[in-house]
């Protein structure tokens, strides 16, 4: 049997064909890289965008939503991605260092280089790694993501983004903001390598800002976690975006290394925040939070594979998903045990709360297990408000939204509170309350 | 302050008639003692007084402070002045008890058209009562009831009354579930909120909480009507006779 090698394309395939023989003069990147963008762009045209027939993309059809295809955005003048960046400030007050990405390009310019420096961190531009000669590694995939179509159209149309280097043992004092700013429509496609060296710590902040129209944000962010080394990130994906918000998180961990992850999304009309996340040593732990937020016909999908590659480690992968109206959620989460990962402990959870008869959750837990001494487990779940509790706080004389408001949150806090880095705790308890009170 | 009259009302989803004709009147300042064999419908009432959904008022009236009882949702009912104490208070995980306790608070004072608490006054009045109750700081720090054990819940029902202050305290079986050290503390803490300005409808199945709060007016509920009141002395004759002469004579 052989497969089609053409497809019937859709207009928005069409118009990515078109876009990439229009871009791709243009797009940065060594011979190496030329080929791999040539070659991601013809898995397009063999394969097209994913749609529900490709198991991973199953209850999110990225061809059906995607109705055509924007033109990449243009580049954005300093000054006004500082300026869309400082409104939107998504993270308030709090002290942190920033870095710009704005439509796509890295803004030196705009962001803290210098305190970072300080801190024992570097900041370079990845389009301009992508014309040196090792760079065909920057764009390298790991073998648990397979052939991902999001995946391709990031290699195929990558403007650019940031390699950000934490050197061996700095603990940077204050949370590093990356925002992506979008300050006219078109798509966004970038990729962000973030190395954290042996014994650093660091702790980011992800926010995009702007919008891009009916374009797509294709944005990867791969971690390199070097051993004994410390990271946490909080995504946050919020804003009631028409064009498609893709996220990818590559993650790649040494021994004696954490990494925390919370991934919050709330009100883009199509999101899929998907992980590729691998132990490489051991006696390491990974911890997985994801709050997915949808109402009206918006899709929140939230997608993992964690390998177990090695023996020793822990992970824990937290779910939590609230839905109205004709909204719909995934939960797509799978751990991979290799034979001699003796002694891996995984605990996998994903609950829905659906707030209305309309929305539709899929919960697709999964264990894939090869060693015979592990700790794994899964569950999945999905329920309405209780209406007991609901009436004890009514009772006390609290209003039935703030009642709603607080039990929400109660449903959530295992997501939010347990990612314990406190800092982000008041900010995206915020976040739910404006999002039920539709703001 | 409290009128129920020929009230009816029965279970929302299977239509069972519960209460069948209910009679009542609490005078500001009076304590008073339902008592009544099981499903005689005493939880009921105090459910239907609270505003809890699960139950249809068919015929009748509740009137509270001169409005229509009924008409109003339960948050309402509780800014207007009336506390239910459950009689298995709900353990909601997630939800931190201080932070339910202020906003409880504030939600009521803002019905009111009263200022805010501030943080500190709020800790203050919170760390007072809960003295006096012998909650600890610990138990105020977990989640709202859970990992209370049922002495621990009933003392935490009578921490929240002792704050937002009711006119009307309707306590569901408080005695339920206490030993007997446990019970004087609760009974304390109780009498302590007997006021001339304040009633207090306690639903009991024994005597023995009414050693501790001595009521003014004591009814039988049977089979959903008041059968029978008296003095605090009926309630010493129920339990030496049982209810058996009062579920024949409904």
């Amino acid at each position: 049997m052989t497969a089609p090698t053409q497809i019937s394309h859709t207009q928005a395939e069409s118009d990515l064909l078109a876009r990439f023989d229009t871009a791709k003069g243009d797009l940065s990147g060594s011979t190496a890289v030329s080929d791999l963008r040539v070659a991601a762009a013809e898995q397009i045209k063999t394969k097209g965008l994913p749609h529900r027939r490709v198991e991973e993309y199953k209850y999110t059809d990225l061809r059906a939503y995607m109705k055509s295809a924007a033109p990449l955005a243009p580049k954005a003048s300093a000054a006004e991605a500082k300026a869309l960046a400082d409104a939107e400030n998504a993270y308030g007050e709090l002290e942190r260092f920033r870095i710009v990405v704005a439509n796509g390009t890295y803004l030196a310019e705009v962001s803290d280089l210098e305190a970072l420096a300080a801190e024992g961190v570097t900041v370079t531009d990845f389009a301009a790694a992508l014309d040196q000669d090792t760079a065909a590694d920057l764009l390298a995939t790991p073998p648990s993501a397979g052939t991902d179509g999001v995946l391709a159209l990031n290699t195929a149309f990558v403007q650019g983004g940031v390699v950000i280097t934490v050197k061996e043992g700095a603990d940077v004092s204050r949370p590093v903001e990356l925002v992506h700013v979008s300050t006219a429509e078109g798509a966004i496609v970038t990729r962000n390598r973030i190395n954290v060296a042996k014994g650093a710590k660091l702790k980011m902040l992800e926010s995009f800002a702007g919008t891009t129209g009916t374009g797509e944000t294709n944005v990867v962010f791969d971690y390199k976690i070097a051993d004994n080394a410390e990271f946490a990130t909080t995504r946050l994906v919020v804003g009631a975006t028409e064009g498609a918000r893709l996220l990818t998180t590559l993650a790649t961990i040494g021994a004696d290394a954490i990494f925390k992850i919370l991934g919050f999304m709330a009100g883009p009309a199509f999101a899929r925040n998907q992980q590729f996340v691998a132990f490489e040593g051991e006696n390491s732990e990974a911890k997985l939070y994801g709050v997915s937020m949808a109402r009206d016909r918006c899709l929140a999908d939230q997608t993992l594979i964690i390998d177990h590659a090695v023996p020793h480690c822990n992970s824990r992968e937290y779910f939590k998903t609230v839905l109205d109206d004709e909204a719909r959620g995934v939960y797509q989460g799978r751990i991979n045990v290799a034979q001699h990962a003796q002694k891996s402990d995984g605990e996998m959870m994903t609950q829905a709360l659906l707030l209305s008869e309309g929305p539709e959750m899929a919960n697709k837990p999964e264990l894939e297990i090869f060693a015979d001494d592990v700790l794994c487990a899964h569950g999945a779940t999905s329920g309405q408000i209780d209406e007991d509790l609901l009436f004890y706080l009514r009772a006390r004389g609290i209003p039935e939204a703030e009642a709603r408001t607080l039990l929400v949150l109660a449903f959530l806090s295992e997501a939010i509170e347990e990612f314990e880095e406190e800092y982000v705790t008041d900010f995206l308890e915020q976040r739910v309350r404006d999002w039920l009170a539709g703001k | 302050m409290l009128e129920i009259k020929n009230l009816h009302a029965r279970i929302a989803e299977d239509g069972t008639e519960i209460l069948r004709g209910v009679d009542l009147k609490v005078n500001a300042g009076e304590v008073h003692a339902i008592m009544g064999p099981n499903g005689s419908g005493k939880s009921t009432l105090s459910y239907i007084l609270a505003g809890k959904s699960d139950y249809e008022v068919t015929e009748g009236e509740i009137i509270f402070h001169g409005e229509n009882l009924l008409e109003l949702e339960p948050d309402e009912r509780a800014a207007a002045g009336v506390f239910l104490a459950f009689q298995y208070p709900i353990e909601i995980p997630g939800v931190a008890t201080m932070e339910f306790l202020k906003t409880a608070m504030n939600a009521q004072r803002k019905a009111k058209g009263q200022a805010q608490l501030s943080i500190p006054d709020f800790m203050k009045l919170v760390k007072e009562k809960s003295k006096d109750l012998n909650v600890s700081m610990d138990m105020l720090k977990r989640p709202l009831n859970v990992g209370f054990s049922g002495g621990e819940k009933k003392r935490a029902e009578i921490l929240q009354m002792s704050l937002l202050e009711p006119s009307l305290c309707v306590l569901d079986e408080t005695d339920s579930g206490l030993d007997i050290d446990a019970l004087r503390i609760v009974s304390e803490g109780v009498n302590k909120l007997r006021s001339p300005e304040r009633a207090m409808v306690v639903i009991t199945h024994y005597q023995r909480l009414l050693d501790h709060i001595i009521p003014d007016v004591v009814h039988v509920l049977s089979k959903g009507r008041i059968v029978k009141t008296g003095g605090k002395e009926l309630a010493l004759e129920l339990e030496k006779n049982g209810y058996a002469d009062y579920i024949e004579a409904a």
